[in-house]
């Protein structure tokens, strides 16, 4: 099948610092691929290569099976969203919408076909003779999406679009890019290092970490299925807990606890005695009575209580390590209570201590 | 460094072949251009210096053959010397030498006096506001704008009604008046940058105006201090006007008595000794801006802000 | 009890609005007055009595010493009139429009190949700079030596065999002004540049990768896009510009002296003269009057504008 991006062995350096790091990408024909990581991972750095705005140190990209390693941007086959809009402060949004396609001497009557066919996708029709400044910050990054719709390209680049609006709009436009990839089915590659839009958007997540892909897999794996502590701590909030321990068997063992590891499916059969962490997610903890139908329990007493409306997180201790879960509202608790906690060991993840890697 | 590459080579020609790596890094056209233009400019900027320097070290004879950019063939250094020592204006022939100590007190005693107003201005401007004070600083600014040309008169009547017109602290005076309003605002922009909480909290403290101003305020302007002076210092120096019109024949600044010697018309016109006299005039300045560098450019930014 | 709390409410309400504007005119300060003495009497005393001053002995007869005879609107008649004073006039507009108008353009074309990522730069920006650490009296008589046709650039190319080559416009007065021009153009444009170029830097990246995007060539993207978003430095260059095209003095005397003839003769010459050698103060104060004219017309214009842009502000 052919690729819609691909990106072989890829590296930058910038002097002595080695900013990506032999990066291999395939991404499918209409895939929504979102680039996810702590800031200086490099995940806008390989954005900015794909679209041609960085050389690259080696390797080679190609998109829609052709080379572009050493092509303009323009000539790249793809539009970019970005996150300051980098609207052209003095152009209407019919002329910023146009701007590129009169430059490259596009006949009138098909500039005007396509700025209408955007405006009436991005339902910016009013808006056409309005100057950026007179526009919302929601206003002005349609006004961006319209200007990569515009070029009529396969493949879509957005860096961090979001994340210069408020939090009610973030959400209204990230629905907003769920419903053009639905419609439109573009390729579209799309950098944040907001976990909410990462996991909603995407069709495969690729988590980065100092230049290198930890782990690329559709929300549901990187969710449950974390490749290693870096992806199984970025991912979820409040982050996943991590019980350090010793690994006999199938058994997890801490100082005063032993938990059962049966169920659980191991990637790579341990050998011996080895250092574990043992990864579960606060919502995976079931509390009261759910918790006496889990396979295992224990007795604890809740430290400090944070209400959010919609759940609760509350902190508590398993074997003198710190455990939070988050519970349904209506469940009463309160500091100094006793209570009953469990959870199966079999939903939660086994990671060696020493590598990070997930067992 | 080198397996990189090597590895990079290896994969391009196993993996796939076509583009790979970096995009060939051509010379092109264009960059050529880019440098060809910032040379040509450089030197058209250069060439004034470089025909001052050449000629001030040549001597009348070879000037008088007329090879402008030449290095001398003979090098002496006569006319400095004399552009130094016995120049003439008129019927006085002791060179830039009084002229130069004249600018050196000028700007010496101009250059404190005038920021330190300033700077008790712009610090009360900022946090101790009155009835009117606004409107005073309106006034100032609007003083940046105006041609000196307006108040001069007038300012001459003043002063000698005052017996300092024509005298040394005459000219402090009018230094410090016209440089007011630039520096007034400098530090007032400098003021108001600065969190009010600073002021607040030294307010809590039972400071008061000067104490807050001594022990906060002075401490925290030193930066914009050495903005200030070397605004101060090159605008003092330079200044021709102001020393043709209230310095007097005493207290006659470098710059007017360069002018002097160079527009005097009798006997001969010695190049040589003139262009001496230039670089001499213009050294300080131009001491003063390649020994601060960026603080220069901060400077002219400073003095931008007027806008 | 109600009314207290709402007395109570009204206050905090009263003290947030003060709250806002934290640098809010404060309780009198009499030190404060003491300490920002020198500056009322600048202010009051030069740039507001000076001025009264300067405009009521326009209306008077004074010679070599003020005078309260007033003439009415004699010395304004006669002054317009002259030809050396309409001559001025119309040179510091040509010499404004042309050292403004290249000013602009040269320091912009500096900037943008600066902008280039070149090596050097810093190089290269001390090179275009240091002519303002000069004073226009150095200039003026630096270019004067350039411009002088037996020992000049003239006489130099000639030298190199073009023995027709004419260079030497400040001995026509036809072209005094333009060697003028030049002359300020190398001891200013620096300063045009640097803002300039500031003002370049100051330009969201994200803008010039948007560009590349859209494939607008570079050329384009400096003069439709990038140019259009430098208003501010573009103003501030401009003011910085006119204030010395109003005030330029120095320059003329050194280089020309306001000659050949009264082809470089300029309205601030022109009061100078007129207050020393000419002794005639009612006349010289009338063409300082005149001077002021211009100023108080930008002030206006920047007046107007802000109202404007207030007014826009108010409506969005």
């Amino acid at each position: 099948m052919q690729h819609s991006v691909s990106i072989k062995d890829l590296s930058l350096n910038f002097g002595q610092v080695s900013v990506l790091k032999s990066l291999d990408l395939d991404i499918a024909q209409g895939e929504f691929i979102v680039l996810l990581g702590p800031s200086g991972c490099g995940k806008s750095t390989l954005l900015n290569c794909i679209a041609g705005l960085l050389d690259v140190s080696s390797g080679q990209i190609f998109i829609g099976g052709k080379n572009v390693t050493w092509e303009e941007p323009k000539d790249r086959g793809i539009g970019m969203v970005f996150q300051s809009y980098a609207l052209y402060p003095q152009m209407t949004v019919e002329r910023n919408l146009s701007f590129g396609l009169r430059v490259a001497r596009m006949k009138k009557d098909e500039i005007e076909r396509r700025v209408q066919r955007a405006a009436e996708i991005l339902q910016i029709e009013p808006l056409l003779a309005r100057k950026p400044v007179e526009l919302s910050g929601g206003q002005r990054q349609r006004v961006a999406i319209g200007r990569a719709l515009v070029r009529d390209v396969d493949v879509f680049l957005f860096d961090e679009p979001l994340s210069n609006l408020d939090a009610k709009l973030r959400s209204d436009l990230r629905v907003e890019i769920k419903r053009l990839h639905a419609r439109l089915k573009n390729t579209m590659i799309y950098v944040t290092h907001d976990q909410i839009e990462a996991m909603t958007l995407a069709d495969r997540i690729a988590i980065m970490k100092n230049g290198v892909i930890q782990q690329l897999a559709d929300p549901h794996t990187i969710y449950n299925k974390p490749v290693n502590l870096f992806v199984a701590g970025f991912i979820g909030s409040p982050s996943m807990n991590f019980l350090n321990g010793a690994l006999d068997g199938s058994a997890f063992a801490t100082e005063n606890t032993s938990i059962s590891l049966g169920g659980y499916q191991f990637t790579k059969a341990p050998s011996g005695k080895t250092n574990v962490v043992l990864g579960i997610r606060p919502e995976h903890i079931a509390v009261g009575e759910d918790a006496r139908k889990m396979p295992f329990q224990f007795e604890s007493e809740i430290e400090i209580v944070e209400p959010m409306g919609a759940d609760t997180i509350a902190w508590t201790k398993l074997g003198g390590q710190s455990v939070t879960f988050r519970a349904a509202s209506e469940v009463a608790l309160v500091p100094g209570q006793k209570v009953t906690i469990g959870f199966d060991p079999a939903r939660g993840s086994v990671f060696d201590a020493a590598s990070g890697d997930r067992l | 460094m080198t397996s990189e590459a090597l590895s990079s080579r290896a994969t391009g020609a196993v993996a796939a072949t076509g583009p790979s790596g970096p995009k060939p890094n051509k010379l092109t056209l264009s960059r050529v251009g880019v440098y060809a233009f910032l040379i040509l400019a450089a030197l058209f900027f250069l060439m004034p210096l470089w025909v001052m320097v050449v000629t001030s070290l040549k001597g009348m004879p070879e000037i008088r053959q007329g090879h402008l950019f030449n290095w001398p063939s003979m090098l002496t250094f006569e006319p400095w010397l004399k552009a130094w020592d016995t120049a003439c204006t008129g019927r006085d022939c002791n060179g830039l030498k009084p002229g130069f100590w004249n600018s050196v007190k000028i700007t010496a005693l101009s250059v404190p006096v005038s920021i330190v107003i300033a700077m008790i201005n712009g610090y009360a401007l900022s946090f101790w506001r009155y009835k009117g004070s606004e409107f005073l600083f309106g006034v100032l600014v609007f003083g940046a704008f105006v041609p000196y040309q307006v108040v001069i008169y007038p300012l001459i009547i003043g002063l000698s009604k005052v017996g300092l017109f024509a005298t040394l602290p005459g000219i402090v005076v009018v230094h410090t008046i016209f440089g007011m309003p630039i520096l007034t605002l400098l530090y007032r922009n400098f003021f108001t940058s600065l969190p009010v909480e600073l002021f607040k909290a030294a307010r809590v403290d039972g400071a008061g105006f000067w104490g807050i101003f001594f022990r906060i305020m002075l401490p925290m302007s030193v930066p914009i201090t050495v903005v200030a002076v070397i605004l101060q210092t090159t605008g003092i120096w330079n200044d021709f006007l102001f020393g043709t019109v209230f310095a007097g024949r005493e207290n006659m600044p470098m710059t007017v008595q360069l002018n002097n010697i160079v527009t005097t018309t009798t006997g001969i016109r010695e190049y040589n000794v003139n262009m001496a006299a230039t670089i001499l005039t213009a050294a300080v300045p131009l001491v003063v801006y390649f020994v601060s560098g960026k603080w220069f450019v901060r400077g002219i930014a400073a003095g931008a802000v007027k806008g | 009890m109600t009314q207290v709390a709402q007395s109570g409410g009204s206050a905090a309400g009263l003290a947030s609005a003060v709250a806002v504007k934290p640098r809010m005119r404060r309780r009198f300060n009499y030190q404060s007055v003491i300490g920002t003495m020198p500056m009322i009497a600048t202010a009051v005393g030069v740039f507001i009595i000076c001025i009264i001053f300067s405009i009521i002995w326009s209306f008077t007869n004074s010679k070599l010493f003020p005078n309260f005879n007033f003439i009415g609107l004699d010395q304004y008649v006669r002054l317009w009139r002259t030809d050396r004073w309409i001559i001025s006039v119309q040179n510091v507009f040509v010499f404004g429009i042309l050292s403004i108008g290249l000013g602009m353009v040269v320091g912009y074309l500096l900037a943008v190949f600066m902008d280039q990522r070149i090596k050097g730069e810093d190089l290269f920006r001390s090179i275009f700079l240091y002519p303002f650490a000069m004073s226009l009296v150095v200039t003026g008589l630096v270019w004067q030596w350039m411009f002088d046709p037996n020992l000049g650039i003239q006489e130099a190319v000639r030298q190199l065999g073009w023995t027709g080559f004419e260079f030497a416009p400040l001995v026509k007065s036809e072209t005094a002004l333009y060697g003028v021009v030049l002359g300020g153009l190398w001891n200013g444009v620096g300063v045009t540049m640097a803002i300039m170029l500031a003002g370049l830097r100051g330009v969201d990246a994200e803008i010039w990768k948007a560009a590349k995007i859209d494939g607008i060539p570079t050329w384009k993207t400096y003069l439709f896009i990038v140019l259009p978003m430098m208003r501010g430095a573009i103003a501030t260059s401009f003011i910085l510009q006119c204030t010395g095209v109003v005030r330029v003095f120095d320059i003329v005397i050194a280089m020309t002296q306001g000659g050949p003839g009264v082809s470089t003769q300029m309205p601030a010459i022109y009061v100078i003269q007129h207050i020393t050698d000419r002794v005639n103060v009612g006349q010289g104060m009338a063409a300082a009057t005149m001077m002021l004219v211009p100023v108080m017309a930008l002030i206006g214009l920047q007046y107007f504008l802000q109202w404007r842009s207030n007014r826009k502000a108010g409506r969005a």
